[in-house]
């Protein structure tokens, strides 16, 4: 149970595949349009309940409950060692005849 | 109870666009298809003292212009003897929140308040959030940002992930849509509904922000080289960062200096589609929204867009993401500083055009942005490759944008592509009198003004398409 007061993020349809707009591709058009945002819990519930938000402005917006204290978990991802030998290239042209 | 179906919103959007901006466009319209573009400008009603003084008041301009000494000695390594444009940079990383954008959000946040707006909202997946934000908390305004940010699996783009926490830790309340067009229709709703002003990147407030760059990139090479640059290179998207800075120019100096956009080529990718997005590593800085917003620049979230590029470019080029990734990576490596690499667009351009202009040249790059997770190369290019994207060496004219990223084998393969502007500035006439058949000579005049070409160039096109001009319009 996720109290009430709780900083949590939901997710709603904004548009179904049938309310989308005509010049759109198809992928796009097949699903529906999706909004999350985030916001203090109005009232204790559960993941995947129907809930009321308060967000930070002071709007209300209603959605399934995603996450409670939703986090930052993006990263500098796996590392790419072609970056490594772009660096060494780059400082061997121009300082290679200093050494 | 009012009645807040797509159709229903979109067609209140006149009369939302009017109260959220506060400015009445009708005024400005004139002929069939004319506006005039100066009188909007200077309605805003701020000089560029003026500007200048509010933005220095909020963390804003003032970045210094840097001369990159070691990345020019790699552009003469391999240009001909005697060649090799000295590059300068503008280091507009410095700016609070990190990016020229700050420039663009401080007189929108700024004339919000004076004007009584209790907030701001703005639809941006880009840096201008960030900045957005960052003023509105100065200023103690609340701020809605609206972004394109998951595909419909609920992947997001790292680097729009990052701008939504740069967004939040500023104050800001961040609304997030997966992938469409109709984010505009969220974004009408959320002004309706708040009475905010519409920090658009398209009012005339936003590029009157950036003409303080184009001016101050005068001032400080003046001050540094005792000259005029020759060249200065915009990365350009939506366009404003290419007119404001134009604008700027023009207002430091009478002499022509050459002003040139520059995209990265994402050509073949839709910007609408939700199998794309995930598909390219630059959200912004791009050509699926450079080449159509020069062809259309009102195609923006305002009646008229202040952001108007075929105004101003004297030359328009592409370079490749395998290239602008491997520039970003030449940049820390040889001048110690790391920036994000949408930023660096113009950098890459930069290389390539440096090695056909002589050694006493100075070539201007007008901008960088904040680097970091999720927007660091190093993350992209990692996310490239997890949604399959082949990133590998080779020669960087094989890339095809989507299929892979190509890291040059060597840096003189870096090669800017210039694009026609001749042919731009046909679609953009056509664009503006498709369905007509006669436009009066104001609408004349406003065309030539808006492709910055001869009259006689305008005529042809429009004789072509069998449009006559003068008399009563049809």
């Amino acid at each position: 149970m996720i109290k009430k007061g709780a900083w949590v993020q939901i997710k709603k349809i904004i548009l179904a595949p049938e309310e989308r707009a005509e010049n759109i591709p198809a992928d796009s058009k097949n699903v529906p349009l999706i909004m999350w945002v985030k916001g203090f819990l109005l009232e204790d519930a559960a993941l995947g309940d129907e809930v009321a938000i308060e967000t930070i402005t002071g709007r209300l917006e209603k959605g399934t409950l995603v996450s409670a204290n939703p986090a930052y978990k993006h990263d500098y991802g796996d590392f790419v060692p072609e970056l490594l030998e772009i660096n060494k290239k780059a400082k061997g042209i121009v300082f290679e005849n200093e050494r | 109870m009012r009645d807040n179906s797509y159709r229903a919103v979109m067609s209140r959007r006149n009369e939302i666009m009017l109260k959220s901006v506060g400015i009445d466009y009708r005024k400005y319209e004139n002929g069939a298809i004319g506006f005039d573009y100066e009188a909007l400008m200077r309605d805003a009603g701020y000089s560029l003292d003026e500007v200048i003084a509010i933005q220095r008041a909020s963390g804003v301009g003032g970045t210094p212009l840097k001369e990159l000494k070691n990345f020019t000695r790699l552009v003469r390594a391999s240009s001909p003897p005697g060649y090799g444009a000295r590059i300068f940079i503008k280091d507009e990383a410095l700016n609070d929140s990190g990016s020229f954008k700050a420039r663009r959000a401080s007189l929108s946040v700024y004339h919000a308040k004076k004007m009584g707006y209790a907030g701001v909202v703005t639809a941006t997946s880009g840096n201008y959030g960030a900045a957005v934000a960052s003023q509105a908390a100065k200023h103690g305004l609340k701020a809605i940002v609206v972004q394109e940010c998951y595909d419909s699996r609920g992947v997001g783009q790292p680097e729009i992930i990052e701008k939504a926490r740069a967004c939040e830790a500023y104050g800001a309340e961040v609304v997030q849509l997966s992938v469409g067009p109709e984010l505009f229709y969220k974004f009408l709703l959320l002004l309706e509904e708040t009475g905010y002003f519409n920090a658009s990147l398209y009012t005339p407030y936003s590029i009157l922000g950036i003409e303080t760059l184009g001016y101050e990139i005068v001032e400080d090479a003046l001050r540094l080289t005792g000259r005029l640059p020759d060249m200065i290179i915009c990365t350009n998207a939506g366009g404003g960062n290419l007119t404001g800075t134009a604008r700027g120019v023009m207002r430091a100096t009478k002499e022509k200096i050459e002003i040139v956009g520059a995209s990265v080529n994402l050509a073949g990718l839709h910007m609408a589609s939700d199998h794309d997005f995930n598909r390219k590593s630059f959200t912004t800085g791009h050509t699926g929204f450079g080449v159509p917003f020069m062809t259309n620049p009102d195609r923006s979230d305002v009646p008229r867009s202040a952001a108007r590029p075929l105004r101003y470019i004297d030359r328009y080029v592409t370079v490749r993401q395998g290239e602008v990734f491997y520039i970003t990576e030449a940049l820390v490596a040889l001048e110690g500083i790391e920036r994000g690499p949408a930023g660096n667009t113009s950098l890459a351009a930069a290389f390539s055009l440096a090695r056909s202009l002589p050694e006493d040249k100075i070539i201007v790059v007008q901008e960088t942005e904040y680097t970091g997770a999720g927007k660091h190369h190093q993350a992209q290019l990692s996310f490239a490759r997890s949604q399959g994207i082949d990133v590998r060496f080779g020669d960087p004219r094989t890339e095809v944008p989507g299929r892979d990223i190509v890291l040059p084998e060597e840096p003189w393969m870096i090669e800017a592509f210039d694009l026609d502007l001749d042919y731009m500035r046909r679609r953009r006439i056509e664009n503006q009198v498709k369905g007509l058949r006669r436009i009066t000579d104001e609408d004349l005049e406003f065309l030539t003004a808006e492709t910055n070409a001869d009259e006689d160039f305008v005529r042809d096109i429009l004789e072509e398409m069998k449009v006559r001009i003068g008399g009563k319009v049809s």
